[in-house]
């Protein structure tokens, strides 16, 4: 039970939910840039929420399927088929054995996301199975996929249910509500009172385009230069995922999966956890707005989106035990 | 003792800092610690990372299993609350644990800017070893790269700026300086500290379960040895 890369894609990786426990020795967490599309992928097929998945950016990997499988495509839409037949995201599938997943065209999105029931089988490296290419640990030999890698995958109970036909199984996802337009909400940071009247206003009304060198470590933001009342010089401390630094050229970078554990770059602002999903699926080039909000604010919508997830889980089971007994 | 009054601020919404001082200094840095140790003895469910930096603290936290221990309220506010009493707690200093010895090469085919850094001193390479190696140092943080630990404070007579330009690449095992801090790289990585040694020892070790050689708090010595020695250590 394993599948075959058959072409690499531009930077395909193995991610979870991250690494966690490991930052005070400077392990920087890595996991899936987009966190709700890889659990939506996992919960569509009954996989743990948190199980490791494949994350590639366009353009994406071909994949062969050596032994049939249900699976689940989230995040990104890249136009993907099977066998040339085009299937959706957001839907349980059932693959036959040896089709071949490949994706024809970057439809919406940045980052896109592939779920095999049962999980792959990979060894973890300090709780994990993401990929951190820095220090070339975890995923696969902590690497990007290259071609001819072989994946295996665990059997499930429910692959027993043999069939030779490509399925699309009828009940979806529905992302919609989960994802922003272009407006993303952020919690002013603790050094956001130090810069300038115009600077603080500049952050709430200017648009900001994502720039081309944007990666895993942090997406570059062009907007207005912003600057401080007065030149600062702070003692490293720790930053997080979301986190929106000033750099000294005036220009933001808002830290993603694989950044760095700490810095000493005022930290202006920090998009919310809930809207860092719609952050990532911009790709370069792309308009985005800030907007400032409370933190009891930011708190319901991320209880709300930890509520849909659970709601989605618990219907999916329901589904595909039905499914199942047919 | 002085009392410090700690600053507690949110770090977007999936994290909160203290702060106990603006600047760095050896009382700020005994809370950090103190803190530090306090938690992972007494860890809070949900809490996902504690990291220490100079003079604050970090926690990284789930807020979905936050939400359930405070029933259902914000879990900014019931960390804020939990970590108030944390902060304020008088603490005694820490003591002097054993230095872990780190064996260190200084000659010039391993130190690509040590006679740079004789020009920036005014040292004479001697002294410069002499000074480098006579500190006990304190490990104050890890960041930057896996394993990479924060060292103060390197003597005044040697402490020099960062290069104007980073280099590409510096060769894992190199021994840096950068104003009042030393560091060792832990891997192959663009950087910018002047470079004036290097030790044979793996400082970060992904087949080994601990892999990082350093940790917060940790007491480091660096003691010369010879070009002779630094390839006899890898040969072993």
């Amino acid at each position: 039970m394993s599948i075959t890369i058959i072409k690499a894609g531009l930077f395909t990786t193995v991610q979870d939910v991250g690494r966690k426990g490991f930052q005070h020795l400077g392990i920087n967490p890595n996991g899936a840039m987009d966190a709700l599309a890889m659990q939506i992928a996992n919960v569509l097929i009954q996989n743990k929420s948190d199980e490791a998945v494949i994350e590639f950016f366009y353009p994406a990997p071909v994949i062969r399927f050596n032994a049939s499988g249900f699976i689940a495509l989230s995040g990104a839409d890249f136009g993907a088929t099977i066998n040339e037949i085009p299937i959706p995201i957001n839907h349980p599938i059932f693959v036959p054995e040896n089709a071949v997943l490949s994706f024809t065209k970057k439809i919406s999105g940045h980052i896109a996301y592939l779920a095999i029931q049962g999980g792959l089988e990979l060894n973890e490296w300090m709780n994990s199975y993401s990929t951190n290419t820095r220090a070339g640990a975890g995923g696969v030999e902590g690497r990007v996929l290259i071609k001819d890698d072989e994946i295996h995958f665990k059997a499930t109970a429910l692959q027993e249910n043999k069939q030779s036909q490509l399925q699309v199984l009828p009940w979806m996802a529905d992302t919609k509500g989960l994802y922003q337009s272009q407006s993303l909400r952020y919690l002013p940071g603790n050094e956001f009172s130090q810069l300038n009247t115009f600077s603080q206003q500049f952050m709430t009304n200017a648009q900001f385009t994502i720039l081309a060198d944007s990666d895993r470590m942090g997406y570059r933001l062009k907007g207005p230069v912003l600057k401080c009342k007065k030149q600062m010089e702070l003692i490293s401390s720790g930053v997080t995922n979301g986190t929106i630094q000033l750099l000294p050229n005036g220009q933001c970078i808002v830290l993603l999966a694989d950044h760095q554990t700490s810095g000493g770059y005022p930290r202006i602002g920090h998009i919310i956890q809930s809207d860092i999903p719609t952050l990532v699926q911009q790709s370069p080039g792309s308009i985005i707005r800030l907007i400032p909000v409370n933190m009891e604010t930011a708190e319901k919508i991320n209880n709300r989106q930890a509520q849909y997830l659970q709601q989605l889980k618990n219907a999916c089971t329901l589904q595909l035990n039905a499914y199942h007994r047919h | 003792m002085k009392k410090t009054i700690a600053h507690i601020y949110a770090l977007g919404d999936q994290a909160i800092t203290i702060e106990w001082s603006a600047s760095i200094s050896e009382e700020a840095n005994n809370q950090v610690m103190h803190s530090f140790h306090f938690l992972q003895l007494h860890p809070i469910e949900g809490v996902t990372d504690i990291i220490p930096a100079y003079c604050s603290l970090t926690l990284i936290y789930n807020s979905t299993i936050i939400r359930k221990q405070a029933m259902g309220g914000s879990p900014f506010e019931w960390l804020k609350k939990k970590l108030a009493s944390l902060a304020v707690a008088p603490r005694e200093t820490i003591q002097n644990t054993v230095p872990l010895i780190i064996p260190v090469c200084y000659d010039l085919s391993l130190a690509p800017d040590l006679v740079e850094a004789t020009q920036l001193t005014g040292c004479s390479i001697e002294e410069l070893i002499a000074l480098h190696t006579s500190e006990i140092y304190t490990v104050y943080m890890l960041g930057f790269l896996p394993g990479f630990a924060y060292m103060a404070s390197v003597n005044k007579k040697i402490q020099m700026p960062r290069k104007a330009n980073p280099r590409k690449l510096v060769a894992a095992g190199s021994i840096g300086i950068a104003g009042e801090q030393t560091g060792i790289y832990p891997l192959e990585a663009p950087g910018g500290w002047q470079l004036i040694g290097q030790t044979p020892l793996k400082i970060f070790d992904i087949s080994k379960e601990e892999p990082c050689l350093f940790k917060p708090g940790n007491k480091v010595k660096f003691e010369a040895i010879s070009l002779e020695q630094f390839h006899q250590f890898n040969a072993a």
